[in-house]
């Protein structure tokens, strides 16, 4: 990285200075992001691999059964085969080694390639988080903005109020009762699955149900899947849309405080588009960082609403590896996890040159 | 008192009358005077009294199996009672000696733990700080619950171990807020005094820089303290927290999801989280606005 940049900090500057100089900026954002990110996902590696190794369970009594763990041979055979008989900090090196080669390891309950395993879970979690992400930021946005707008009269305390609420919500308790009252009482929208039981998976593509059956137009699949959707990602987004509203609120309010705003109005520029061009656009920054904090937490609440409503995602899987000490699986969802942490700080800083021209150019 | 009745009575003085009610009230009430902060307090303040009392305030033992299984509220019982033949509202009474006792253990924990890493990365800065503070931010990266579970899972399903979960993910937010505050105090005037008085660096911080530090860190403490209860119960609710036959709200939102059509189950003991969390939330938020502006954002950037 240091070679590079200095080749091309070497390089004259000639032609179009400017756009050059923007175009290195933005390599070597990239790759400085790139290298903290890949830093990242090696700690986080770590991390699991220290936390799987604490655990007292054996994984060789996990795999082999009964009947060959009474085989002193047997046990060693598996232990050298999977290099338990290995000092820790070889074992880690291996799995690194292996990780490049893109071999994550079986899983110790499915007894399947953990790689295999997530490639089947992984679309139905992003499916779900991307839909309650959108539907949270549309949602929460909006609501900040009138509550920043009628600041101290009633709809802001009702929505401060509400707001609250979503973020003091247990997601699995508000999941059962949303699972209790719109299905089981009043049947308006499937409890559970990604489809009905007699449906077929729309063709592979994406493995997002709703993008697929989109794609090759077969509506009636994608109603279904949509409608599935539905609950689980309204449930997952009630703490999403509290946290977006708080933070919509208070930084319009911070920057309504401005002269620039005040100068806005005073040259009668309709408040419409006061607020939505000279309030909004520069307090996005900041809530596109939250954002991005907001996808991550709703990362979290897959764990726990995955479970109520059997969405076969990785919240799902991470939750049986864990309890099943499955130490293979849980290192893939830890690095999935860490993959999407540095994907989505990727996109929200790309998304920060988008909304904003100045800090494209710094 | 002296004036005759009969004494003609002074114009009353508009001006005067406001300014009156003006010192009376000030611009921005005090965060205890505010509606949802006293709310908050009210709210806490009854689930303090009913986990100190709840042997006397609970119409039954909550791990007595003595009723009609999964009865729906009634006048015996309130909340009904789960599949066990339990009373949930004595459970959900009982729960509040678990849930809040070990919000606060729990909270405290975590920013002593916060406090003194971030303190030592601000103060030092250099690569402690890089590595403490890398350290932080891998925590911090990772979905709080994901790596509950892992540590949970791995420590074994206890409740013990759930506290230690939930305090290893819960340390980072406190270690950035003391850290950043400790390096826009390490320039201030007084530190700058103290140490070419000769003052070490242990001194600096606990004497000089704790006491500056000491109210936003209260103040993240009270916003988080919630996060914490919520993520408490959820680990139990996965069965990685309280075990049964523990009356502890998260453990008992659980046993209504296998039970949900009988819905008094695992409904009450979830308001009750809901309650807590919310409340705790109330005073938070009211205790925020009370901090100068660039604290509090620097608490909400968090």
């Amino acid at each position: 990285m240091s070679s590079a940049s200095t080749t091309a900090a070497a390089a004259p500057a000639q032609g179009r200075p400017r756009a050059r100089g923007r175009h290195r900026d933005l390599r070597r954002f990239l790759l400085q992001r790139l290298g903290t990110g890949l830093v990242l996902c090696v700690g986080i590696t770590l991390v699991a691999f220290v936390l799987t190794h604490v655990v007292p369970g054996d994984p060789a009594a996990a795999n082999l059964g009964q009947r060959a763990i009474g085989d002193p041979a047997a046990v060693a055979a598996f232990r050298h085969q999977y290099g338990l008989d290995r000092p820790l900090p070889v074992q880690y090196v291996l799995y690194l080694k292996n990780l490049l080669h893109g071999n994550l390891g079986i899983s110790e309950q499915s007894h399947r390639p953990v790689r295999a395993d997530l490639a089947e879970y992984v679309p139905a979690t992003i499916e779900l988080a991307l839909f309650a992400i959108v539907l949270s930021m549309v949602i929460g946005i909006g609501l900040g903005i009138v509550a920043a707008v009628f600041r101290d009269r009633w709809p802001d305390h009702l929505i401060r109020v509400l707001s609250l609420a979503g973020v003091s919500m247990p997601v699995f308790w508000i999941a059962l009762v949303a699972f209790y009252l719109l299905f089981f009482k009043l049947g308006w929208l499937p409890g559970g699955g990604r489809l009905d039981p007699t449906q077929t998976a729309p063709t592979h593509l994406t493995g997002m149900f709703t993008v697929d059956a989109a794609v090759h137009g077969q509506w009636t699949l994608f109603w279904s899947a949509l409608r599935h959707l539905l609950l689980p990602g309204l449930v997952l987004a009630i703490f999403t849309v509290g946290m977006l509203t708080r933070f919509t609120r208070a930084s319009m309010l911070e920057i309504m405080g401005n002269d620039y705003v005040r100068a806005a109005r005073l040259k009668g520029l309709p408040e419409r588009v006061v607020i939505l061009r000279h309030v909004l656009r520069p307090a996005l920054v900041s809530i596109i960082t939250v954002a991005g904090v907001a996808f991550g937490s709703l990362l979290s609440g897959t764990v726990l609403v995955e479970n109520i409503f059997s969405w076969p995602g990785v919240g799902q899987y991470a939750y049986r590896s864990a309890v099943n000490l499955d130490l293979p699986a849980i290192m893939g969802v830890s690095l999935f996890v860490a993959l999407v942490y540095i994907v989505v700080n990727l996109v929200v800083d790309l998304l920060y040159g988008v909304i904003d021209p100045r800090i494209r150019l710094s | 008192m002296t004036v005759p009745a009969s004494a003609p009575l002074d114009p009353p003085d508009p001006v005067a009358a406001v300014a009156r009610r003006r010192r009376l009230r000030p611009v921005t009430p005090a965060a205890w005077r505010r509606p949802l902060a006293l709310t908050g307090l009210g709210v806490i303040g009854a689930w303090v009294v009913i986990a100190i009392f709840a042997p006397l305030i609970a119409p039954d033992n909550p791990l007595a199996q003595k009723f009609a299984i999964l009865a729906p509220p009634s006048a015996a019982h309130w909340f009904g009672t789960d599949e066990l033949g339990r009373d949930v509202f004595s459970r959900v009474l009982y729960g509040a000696r678990i849930t809040l006792p070990l919000a606060v253990i729990l909270i405290i924990a975590a920013m002593i733990i916060g406090a003194v890493i971030g303190g030592i990365a601000g103060y030092f800065g250099g690569w402690v700080d890089n590595v403490l503070m890398r350290v932080a931010d891998l925590v911090f990266a990772f979905p709080g619950i994901i790596l509950a579970l892992a540590i949970a899972a791995a420590l074994g399903p206890q409740l013990r171990n759930a506290v230690i979960a939930v305090i290893f993910v819960s340390w980072p937010s406190y270690a950035r807020l003391v850290r950043s505050l400790v390096l826009s105090a390490r320039s201030a005037q007084y530190v700058v005094a103290s140490r070419l008085l000769g003052a070490s660096g242990p001194r600096i911080l606990f004497t000089d820089i704790r006491p500056n530090a000491a109210g936003p860190v209260l103040v993240l403490a009270a916003l988080d303290i919630g996060n914490a209860v919520l993520l408490l119960s959820g680990l139990s609710f996965l069965g990685l927290g309280a075990q049964p036959p523990t009356a502890e709200w998260g453990a008992m939102v659980a046993e209504g999801a296998q039970n949900f059509n009988d819905w008094w189950v695992g409904m009450f003991p979830g308001l009750a989280i809901l309650t807590v969390v919310l409340a705790f939330n109330f005073i938070g938020d009211a205790l925020r606005d009370m901090l100068d502006p660039r604290t509090a954002r620097a608490v909400r950037n968090i």
